[in-house]
């Protein structure tokens, strides 16, 4: 499987997982996409450090070769399904804790 | 770049007040499963050469599955800077509703 095809299945999955199977839901919730959006640029930044110094390089068969800001647009579903999975998974184990103010 | 992130979002935890750090217990259970996933997924793309580093340009490390050290931090480090930002969200917005409130 190329990279594109690797990303947009994680996406999937976790999508998936974050409604049907974790429940938590996140995709529904303000405060989720506030910190997405928050992240985004900071991953932009890092990214755009990791491969215009060729840190980092990436296989031209296996991407589509759209970029942002020198990053494969893959890397954003990457990240996409990084963070969801990581917050839903945060959420999920802390449910019923009184360490959470709302 | 790890650096970055780290200064980037570590503050949250003493301006923010969001005590992931406090609940590192309740962190590492979320952040596991998913770094398991996507350094599989790591191994995979680096072993079939879906992407690749300059190797003048890292630490030279490598743990298991012939994968960075830089990577295996950068599965710890990202998403508790991802958890970080959403606990900062929340005490920031504390009226919106993120699923896990007693």
């Amino acid at each position: 499987m190329s990279y594109t095809q690797i990303s947009i299945l994680a996406v999937i999955v976790i999508v998936i997982l974050d409604l049907f199977i974790i429940k938590t839901a996140l995709l529904k919730r303000a405060a989720f996409w506030t910190s997405y959006a928050i992240i985004l640029p900071f991953q932009f930044m890092t990214n755009w450090w990791l491969t215009s110094r060729n840190i980092v390089m990436y296989d031209p068969d296996v991407i589509t070769g759209v970029r942002f800001f020198s990053a494969p647009a893959e890397d954003v579903l990457f990240g996409f399904a990084l963070i969801l999975s990581v917050l839903s998974l945060w959420i999920n184990l802390g449910k019923g804790s009184s360490a959470n103010r709302s | 770049m790890l650096a970055f992130t780290i200064f980037g979002s570590f503050w949250l935890e003493i301006a923010l007040k969001v005590r992931v750090l406090k609940r590192i217990r309740r962190a590492m259970m979320a952040i596991a499963p998913v770094a398991a996933c996507f350094l599989l997924w790591d191994a995979y793309a680096i072993a079939n050469k879906h992407w690749y580093f300059d190797k003048e340009q890292i630490i030279g490390l490598f743990g298991p599955l012939n994968i960075p050290l830089e990577e295996y931090l950068f599965f710890i480090v990202i998403p508790l800077a991802a958890i970080m930002t959403i606990e900062a969200v929340r005490n920031v917005k504390k009226h919106w509703i993120i699923g896990d409130e007693k």
